[in-house]
């Protein structure tokens, strides 16, 4: 930035020399606790892939897997997408215009919405879950798996470890997004610095991203072998 | 050597630094500036040191007859598992890194700070909060679980896993923040001239040591996680009746376990690259190689956790390449000894204490660090795993090694921490009992696990009797050891000689202010022309210490 | 030399040799400990004579600066490197000497639990942290536990495997010379952890025979399982002329099958048990999955008595009787104690009396 040097922004820390500085800071702190956020949910990961390939288990995975509601999912991803975009084109929208408030807020109003009906989605499908007393647990049932179904815990335990941390990583982002909402209703961004804006929308496609990944494992994979138990 | 001056309680001319900047409690409790949050650490991780120390003599006591007739077995069971909690989770994994590493990063990169203050307060909050679980998981009754907590043992165990469980897992996020803080500021933060080969080697070391809290310790926290489940809901994943794996717990722990030894060691590896270049005012030889094997004992650090688990019956071939890893981890570490080695080699060395407690750790390093290429040989380790033999290795590594470094780094920087001198007769004999205590109280150990002595026991045969007299004995004498730099550090923050801004003289950055620096750190910052490690006439004296009225 | 044998007889250095590997083990150590006294003496002679030879003589000595150089660093690459390949290899050529299953072996059965050994002898005998063993045989444990994990650890004999649930495990040795070694439980295991200890008493075959017939307390193990296994009806489907729904089981343990879902497995131990508790896991081709889990209906014990009779009818031809099992006597062991035994979990009594 040629304007580095100029007399100082006044949300320039003190520690740092320059804005530019601070805003590299800024985003590499961001990507390495993705980075932390991605290892996080790697160890579940990979306790859901070990068991994919014990023999049985994954049998119980897939009988399991199958009382999932594919479409809920469906709509879920594609809800999160949408407001992955809308995320997308606050953050554009504070990076360009000077005068953009109203742009900015307006987007950012609808990822939280957006959010939200995820996160309303997923409780009805919990509240499902609850109702055919598939919560692992002392009042678990699941007869329709036979003699597979103690197993079929294992597939539920680690459906609601991962679905429960990414809803509580998404109830976490709606938060801290209304407080940047007030920040922007206050006028505190503009396109020299908007730090908050945009690192909250790493952090969101991040999320987003997770969910892509468990809409496939939990809910596809082996949706195709549906009472073909062989 | 310093001439010391005499101990004069008022300076020549009052200066304003960190210490001085501000009184109250609420200065320090709502500090962002790092070095008083590095004192912070300093007092939080001392409390926890002597905790864990206590719960460790009274296993030694327990020990020195073959018959439980001190405590219950319970009561047995619940020391070593909070000795072990207390020393690795809330001392070894911050020690160097939260206290040095803090306190000295911003001074050696030229910076005013850390990246993000505010998250590096926020660090000792969430380490704190941690400690509370613990402490009130110690207080209602302990755990009995083994620092390991092994499922199914852990899940269950009716002492406080679920408490201690949280408090790990909480206290796991400090050590993330303190990585994450340390790699942003060493990528952003340098001072101008301060390329990446100009860097002390204790920030390569620390960065390597950021890497591992980064990408480790969440493992931790989500396996945390699972176990709570598993304890909470009584249905969890490592459930063998559900045909879920107990084993897949010790696979998912040690992932993070492994390289944990790592963020305790390498730090350690940083600081002796200091004291060996300052007391013999040499280079270090082969900067880049010793720069880079931290790096790779980061990075091979997370290929080899099942060498922890050669007989829990995971396959043969898994054995086999685990082992084969492992040995990778051996050349870095021999790499650095070796150059430390050379850097000796024509240099103007001096036997200050610092040094003493450098050429410890080398020494008790080496026998460290050869005992785990026995653990890793499979053959043998199907003999001496879960004997007395690893935890002599590994207390030759994290004592010995870890342990070593951080008093001799305190020695160190303690006249740039504090701007006083320690008394140097006081501080050679602690390092002189340290070092005697520590080996009368662990090579026994080694001969005990080769005998087959297991660990975690509470009453063991007549025959181990001799040794485990020697090692309690030891225990004793590296207890006054520990407590006599407690003491003099604190009495010579009052009495101590005033200390020059580079006594010894340092060669990098932090010795380019004036002792204690300046809440900034810096009155400008500086610009770097220098290679680490230049010690010249002009270099020591670079810094204006006439200042300072010495 | 002197002073390593005086030294000797006040602090062993190493557990008596009872086992065909404990010298090989015992080489490698042998080895490994002269390695660390080389490179720690010479290391530290190395220290101690550059901190002498160069110490600081005067405040203001500035020594010149030696870059490094890349020779030396590839000779402490290399040399190491070379080092640590060849302990690596000979650890992992004495491991497989450890873990190579043993040929024609005694069968020995185990069951930790907290905090006891239970040891079953073919014929019947059952042992609480003693283990009776002849020399000249080569012994193989069958591992099992009730609950947490154990390890199974003997010093003189340089073995160690440990007891994980939902699996069977397995150590082998062969014995060289009688007499009582201590055994231990080496995975820490809760509250009596130091006290999940035994000896193993290795004894001339003559005498070992005549422990045996001290008493086998009732009918071998063979036949326990055999009974058992007509009790829990699995004769109904695994028939000896092939009619049932499941295979005939004469004639094939220790061989190898092919699997419905591809690829074959070698029907050993740890094939039956799963076989037993998770039916569906591995199923030999031309069969279909209608088989029950046994989970939670038979105790680890029986477990290892069903195997043991499966075991014994590997030898058979289908359609040949079993036959053969010992006469069972009445008379107790003199080292058996009878075990304190917890109750267990409520789980569905089989219809099966619980010998125990």
């Amino acid at each position: 930035m040629a304007d580095s040097h100029v007399a100082t922004h006044s949300a320039l820390a003190h520690h740092f020399d320059n804005m530019e500085q601070q805003r590299e800071a800024g985003s590499l702190g961001m990507w390495i606790f993705l980075l932390t956020e991605i290892m996080f949910f790697g160890g579940a990961f990979t306790a859901y892939i070990v068991y994919r390939n014990t023999p049985e288990v994954s049998e119980a995975f897939v009988l399991a897997s199958n009382t999932l509601d594919v479409w809920l999912g469906l709509i879920n991803t594609a809800v999160l997408i949408c407001s992955s975009l809308t995320m997308a084109l606050a953050v554009y929208y504070a990076q360009t215009e000077t005068d953009s408030k109203r742009l900015q807020i307006t987007f950012m109003i609808l990822t939280v919405i957006l959010g939200l009906t995820f996160l309303v989605i997923k409780g009805f499908e919990y509240a499902d879950k609850f109702t055919h007393h598939h919560i692992p647990g002392k009042t678990y049932s699941f007869p329709a798996a036979g003699v597979l179904e103690s197993k079929t815990q294992i597939f539920f335990t680690i459906y609601f470890a991962l679905t429960g941390l990414h809803a509580l990583h998404m109830i976490i982002g709606i938060v801290i997004l209304l407080v940047i909402i007030r920040m922007a209703a206050k006028k505190r961004f503009s396109p020299e610095w908007h730090a908050p804006v945009e690192l909250f929308g790493l952090y969101w496609h991040f999320v987003d991203i997770v969910w892509i990944f468990l809409f496939p494992l939990l809910y596809l994979l082996g949706f195709h072998l549906h009472g073909g138990a062989h | 050597m310093i001439e010391a001056t005499e101990a004069k309680l008022k300076q020549v001319e009052p200066r304003t630094h960190y210490l001085n900047a501000n009184y109250g409690i609420k200065s320090w409790l709502l500090t962002i500036d790092h070095k008083r949050i590095a004192l912070l650490y300093l007092a939080s991780i001392t409390v926890f040191f002597f905790l864990g120390g206590a719960f460790a003599l009274m296993i030694r006591l327990e020990l020195l007859t073959p018959k439980g007739d001190i405590m219950t077995p319970d009561a047995y069971n619940k020391m070593f598992t909070m000795h072990g909690i207390v020393m690795i989770f809330f001392f070894l994994i911050p020690a160097i890194p939260a206290v040095l590493g803090n306190f000295l990063l911003p001074l050696m990169l030229g910076a005013k700070d850390l990246a993000f203050p505010k998250i590096n307060l926020l660090s000792w909050y969430v380490y704190n909060l941690g400690a509370i679980f613990t402490l009130y998981a110690i207080i209602a009754g302990g755990v009995d679980t083994g620092w390991t907590f092994y499922t199914p043992l852990s899940v269950n165990s009716t002492s406080q896993v679920t408490p201690m469980a949280v408090g790990i897992f909480i206290n796991g996020f400090s050590s993330i923040l303190t990585g994450l803080n340390f790699i942003v500021t060493i990528h952003t933060m340098r001072a101008p001239g301060l390329t990446w080969f100009r860097l002390p080697l204790f920030v390569w070391a620390h960065y390597a040591t950021s890497l591992i809290q980064i990408l480790g310790t969440p493992v931790l926290a989500v396996t945390i996680v699972l176990l709570g489940i598993e304890r909470i809901f009584g249905v969890g994943i490592f459930n063998a009746s559900l045909g879920g794996d107990p084993v897949l717990f010790q696979h998912l722990f040690w992932f993070y376990s492994h390289p944990a030894v790592y963020i305790m060691i390498l730090p350690a590896m940083g600081v002796i690259s200091e004291l060996i270049a300052a007391f013999s005012r040499k280079k270090i030889f082969g900067y880049s190689f010793v720069a880079f094997s931290s790096l790779a004992i980061a990075v091979y650090g997370f290929l080899v956790w099942g060498h922890h688990m050669f007989v829990s019956s995971q396959s043969v071939f898994a054995g086999m390449v685990f082992s084969f890893l492992s040995y990778f981890v051996a050349i870095p570490s021999a790499v650095k000894v070796f150059n430390w080695t050379a850097t000796l080699f024509k240099g103007s060395i001096s036997w200050d204490t610092p040094m003493l407690y450098a050429f410890g750790f080398i020494g008790l390093f080496i026998i460290g660090g050869m005992t785990g290429l026995y653990l890793a040989a499979l053959g043998l380790d199907v003999h001496v795993h879960d004997t007395y033999f690893v935890v002599a290795h590994f207390h030759y590594i994290m004592v010995g090694g870890a342990v070593m470094a951080y008093l001799g780094g305190m020695h160190y920087w303690w006249p740039k921490i504090t701007g006083r001198m320690y008394p140097e007769g006081w501080a050679k004999l602690s390092a002189l009992l340290v070092f005697i205590g520590f080996n009368l109280t662990f090579f026994p150990q080694f001969l005990l696990g080769y005998q087959g002595m297991p660990r975690r026991y509470h009453e063991y045969a007549d025959h181990f009797q001799v040794l485990n007299v020697m090692s309690t004995a030891g225990a004793s004498i590296l207890g006054v050891g520990y407590v006599l730099p407690m003491i003099y550090f604190i009495w010579s923050m009052r009495y101590g000689p005033i200390a020059k801004a580079n006594p010894w003289p340092g060669s990098g950055l932090e010795w380019q202010t004036s002792s204690p620096p300046p809440t900034e750190n810096f009155e400008e910052t500086p610009t770097v022309t220098w290679d680490a490690y230049e010690f010249t006439k002009d270099n020591s004296r670079r810094y204006d210490v006439v200042k300072q009225g010495s | 030399m002197f002073l390593f044998l005086l030294l000797e007889n006040w602090i062993p250095f190493a557990p008596e040799q009872g086992s065909s590997v404990a010298e090989t083990v015992d080489w490698l150590y042998v080895f490994l400990v002269s390695l660390t006294i080389f490179f720690g003496v010479a290391i530290s002679l190395t220290i101690f004579y550059f901190a002498m030879r160069y110490r600081r003589r005067s405040d203001d000595e500035y020594p010149d600066s030696i870059e490094g150089s890349h020779k030396l660093e590839a000779l402490w690459i290399g040399i190491p490197f070379a080092i640590v390949m060849v302990i690596f290899w000979w650890g992992a050529s004495v491991y497989f000497t450890v873990f190579r299953q043993p040929t024609d072996p005694l069968d020995i059965y185990v069951v930790g639990k907290q905090w006891m050994w239970k040891f079953q002898h073919p014929d019947g005998q059952r042992e609480i942290n003693e283990l009776h063993v002849p020399l000249g045989r080569r012994i193989k444990l069958t591992m099992g536990t009730e609950d947490v994990i154990h390890s199974l650890f003997v010093p003189a004999f340089r073995v160690k495997a440990d007891v994980v649930p939902g699996k069977l495990t397995s150590i082998w040795w062969e014995p060289i010379k009688t007499g009582k070694y201590e055994l231990y439980c080496a995975e820490y295991c809760g509250t009596k952890h130091s006290g999940m200890i035994g000896y193993v008493i290795v004894q001339e075959p003559a005498e070992y025979q005549a422990w045996l017939s001290g008493g086998a307390g009732g009918g071998s193990l063979a036949s326990n399982g055999e009974k058992l296994f007509s009790q829990l009806a699995c004769n109904s489907c695994h028939k000896t002329d092939q009619s049932g729904r499941g295979p005939a089981l004469e004639g094939r343990f220790g061989k190898s099958e092919a699997l419905q879902a591809g690829g074959t497995v070698t029907i050993d131990e740890n094939y039956v048990r799963e076989s037993i508790v998770n039916p569906r896991a591995k199923i030999v081709a031309g069969y279909d999955p209608v088989m029950p889990t046994f989970q939670g209906l038979v105790s680890e014990e029986q477990l290892l008595q069903l195997i043991a009779y499966i075991k014994s009818l590997g030898d058979k031809k289908p359609g040949e009787l079993p036959g053969g099992t010992a006469t069972p006597t009445t008379a107790q062991p003199s080292a058996a104690k009878p075990a304190p035994e917890q109750p267990k979990p409520s789980t569905p009594t089989p219809a099966v009396p619980n010998k125990k």
